[in-house]
């Protein structure tokens, strides 16, 4: 099943074979991808982080910078932008879970629960990909209808005094959160099925032999069994939604209170032209990314993974 | 029923009233009554689909009958959810926690239950199975017999009232098996629990149970000792599951009131009426293979002696302690033999004319069921044919 590569980082750990024999098929399978790795991700990793210690010099125009080794690039992206980097971590973070609370169930019911009915869990697993099949920018774009003014949600939020007047649903942190969270979901839910679909009802029999109420034996079993799950779909989510630029704009359900890191880095780079700030941002989201993920995969993969 | 926190004093009775099972398709348990008395150690027997684990699961709640009642202890069970029952079970797949220590396998329920020292406790169990320097591996690194007597610790270590036992000693070797077998006895008569053990294996269920039921097609066959069982099986099934049996079908020919006389291919067989379930029309009646003596020459007619023959030698296996004849009587078919080693070399050569003879208060008579089977057909669909002919099947391997 395709959907098991996400469940990579559990699987059992079965000894690699011995390297065979250097063979020149073997490198020559192997070249088109370190090529296109080189040309596509590692010369524009250069690049970019080349650009993050350009400098303008005396005198030049819009969008013109030279090389140099500028390091108060990064001072000012972070002086200028700190609340903004804290903000897309911060919604980055509610995301994740809300999708993993809102995930691991659907998942639960998918892979263990609908075992019994096989066309059940082909319509709900269909259910949780067919979004896939509408563009990702339209989707937005309709919970922005959903969510707006005219709708029925906010007037009737607004005829039962919850929402007040002037306020709106569109253009808060929340309505960006609940983007994130809606865009992302079939990440969570995709990698956790993987691992759930895999789990033996046996062990449930056994934990429930063994005087474990079902909330217990899913705290003490389920849950720990299904970690390398949750852990790729945490990682699926969190990181682009980290770096999301779409959920956060004015254009779809954000406002100039809500810009995350990549609203700042989209405009800087298009509209005023600060390439080394865009730059500098880009490589310290992937710096922050980095280091929070290597924590939590540490964390995570040598006490609770199998 | 023991309350949390608290170990069993002592084993529990068991009775199962009038359960009956069905699952979507197939009749697993037709109609099951039985009640195992506090302290003993029982076994039910019988070929790979029979019913005997769905009782077992019934029995630990993970299953709930269709009808009838579950008491542990005098108390009914039926509708407690199976965390609530006194009652541990040990997998036949182990169902051992991948991802804790053996030792957290070992102290999960112990945990569960908030008793203290937990984990001395745990260790305790290790040891009894002879695996604490273990203790802190995996499930994965261990070996299936290994894994198979942690399963079995982290049952015992519980106490509880009824321990059920699922082919729990299949993965081990010979010697470990022996040696396992002793051990379970020992903590059976020592704390006294009951044990409910089931098992395709009738050498196990013999050598450890007091009682054993034979169970089959969804009922049970028979019940008692061991070696009430052998000794004096009331069904051709039993007869053939529980070792090894020579049957011979005839009509009764007369009734001298202490043994009826049976005619066989033409030969007048003696059979004491205690030991036959029925007097009077045809019968089947049967003797187990060890019983039975080679004679090269016509054995002279005797009191208290029956013999067949002459029959040939048709195969002769060496088996250490016995050698195993074949030996083909016209009209009777293959009769087995097994005779002590006594002297060196097999007393009859293949191609041999010999006679068997048995002593009259060793022979046995079925109830011989009427081979017409209809107790399943109630259920027409395509699931419950294939099930019954898989069943058929089943037993026809069982008794080869």
């Amino acid at each position: 099943m395709a959907f098991a590569a996400f469940g990579g980082g559990g699987a059992a750990a079965v000894a690699e074979p011995a390297p065979l024999k250097k063979s020149w098929i073997a490198i020559g399978l192997l070249a088109p991808g370190l090529a296109y790795l080189a040309l596509f991700f590692l010369a524009p990793l250069v690049s970019l982080l080349l650009t993050s210690l350009q400098i303008a010099p005396e005198g030049a125009g819009k969008g013109e910078y030279i090389q140099a080794f500028n390091w108060a690039n990064y001072v000012v992206a972070i002086e200028s932008y700190w609340p903004h980097i804290l903000r897309s971590f911060t919604y980055a973070i509610i995301a994740t879970l809300a999708a993993l609370v809102i995930g691991y169930p659907v998942a639960y019911f998918i892979g263990v629960t609908a075992r019994k009915w096989p066309m059940i869990q082909a319509l709900t697993l269909t259910l949780v990909i067919a979004p896939f099949f509408i563009s990702f920018l339209l989707r937005t774009l309709a919970w922005k209808q959903i969510l707006g003014e005219n709708n029925w949600i906010a007037q009737s939020l607004h005829g039962l005094g919850w929402l007040p007047a002037d306020q709106t649903i569109v253009g808060t942190p929340f309505s960006v959160v609940f983007g994130l969270t809606y865009n992302f979901l079939p990440f969570m839910v995709l990698p956790i099925y993987a691992s759930l679909e895999r789990l033996d009802r046996r062990y449930l029999e056994a934990g429930s032999d063994l005087y474990a109420p079902p909330a217990t034996t899913f705290w003490k079993v389920t849950l720990p069994l299904s970690l390398p799950g949750v852990v790729s779909g945490t990682l699926l989510t969190f990181i682009p939604a980290a770096g999301d630029y779409i959920n956060a704009s004015q254009i779809y359900l954000g406002s100039p209170q809500t810009a995350m890191v990549g609203n700042v880095i989209d405009r800087t780079f298009l509209e005023s032209q600060q390439y080394p700030i865009a730059a500098a941002l880009s490589a310290l989201l992937m710096g922050i990314v980095l280091v929070i993920v290597a924590i939590y995969v540490r964390r995570a993969g040598t006490e609770e993974l199998l | 029923m023991a309350s949390p926190g608290a170990f069993a004093e002592a084993g529990a009775d068991l009775e199962l009233v009038g359960i009956h099972k069905r699952f979507p398709g197939f009749t697993a348990i037709e109609s099951l009554d039985l009640t195992i008395p506090a302290g003993s150690f029982f076994a039910l027997l019988g070929p790979s689909g029979c019913g005997k684990t769905t009782t077992l699961r019934l029995v630990a709640g993970l299953e709930q009958p269709t009808s009838g009642r579950i008491l542990i202890g005098g108390k009914d069970v039926t509708d407690v959810k199976p965390f609530r029952r006194p009652v541990n079970t040990v997998f036949q797949s182990y169902a051992l926690f991948p991802h804790m220590t053996v030792l957290e396998n070992v102290a999960f329920g112990l945990k569960r239950r908030r008793i203290p020292n937990a984990i001395a406790r745990a260790h305790e169990a290790l040891q009894l199975v002879e695996l604490d320097h273990l203790a802190q591996r995996k499930p994965a690194q261990l070996s299936g017999g290994q894994q198979q007597r942690v399963a079995l610790a982290r049952a015992v270590v519980n106490r509880p009232a009824l321990l059920l036992l699922d082919e729990p000693l299949g993965a081990l070797d010979l010697k470990l098996r022996r040696q396992m077998q002793l051990e379970l006895k020992a903590i059976q008569s020592e704390v006294g629990l009951t044990f409910l053990h089931v098992t395709h294996d009738q050498e196990e269920a013999m050598t450890m149970a007091d009682t054993v039921a034979v169970m089959n097609k969804g009922e049970i066959e028979q019940m008692g000792s061991p070696e009430d069982l052998y000794e004096l099986p009331r069904t051709a099934f039993v007869a053939n599951f529980l070792g090894q049996s020579n049957l011979f079908t005839g009509d009764v020919m007369s009734d001298t009131g202490d043994v009826i006389v049976v005619e066989v291919a033409g030969v007048k067989v003696a059979v004491p009426k205690g030991r036959a379930q029925r007097h009077t029309g045809t019968i089947t009646i049967g003797v187990r293979p060890e019983k039975l003596v080679l004679h090269e020459s016509a054995p002279e007619p005797q009191a208290g002696i029956n013999a067949l023959g002459p029959g040939r030698v048709t195969d002769v296996s060496f088996s250490g302690v016995s050698t195993q004849y074949t030996v083909a009587v016209p009209g009777l078919g293959e009769i087995v033999v097994f005779a002590q080693n006594m002297a060196f070399g097999p007393v009859a050569q293949v191609g041999a004319e010999v006679w068997v003879a048995w002593q009259v208060e060793h022979g046995f008579g079925l109830i011989d069921e009427p081979p017409g089977e209809d107790r399943f057909i109630d259920d027409t669909s395509t699931g419950s044919l294939a099930q019954q002919t898989r069943r058929e099947l089943l037993d026809e391997l069982g008794e080869g």
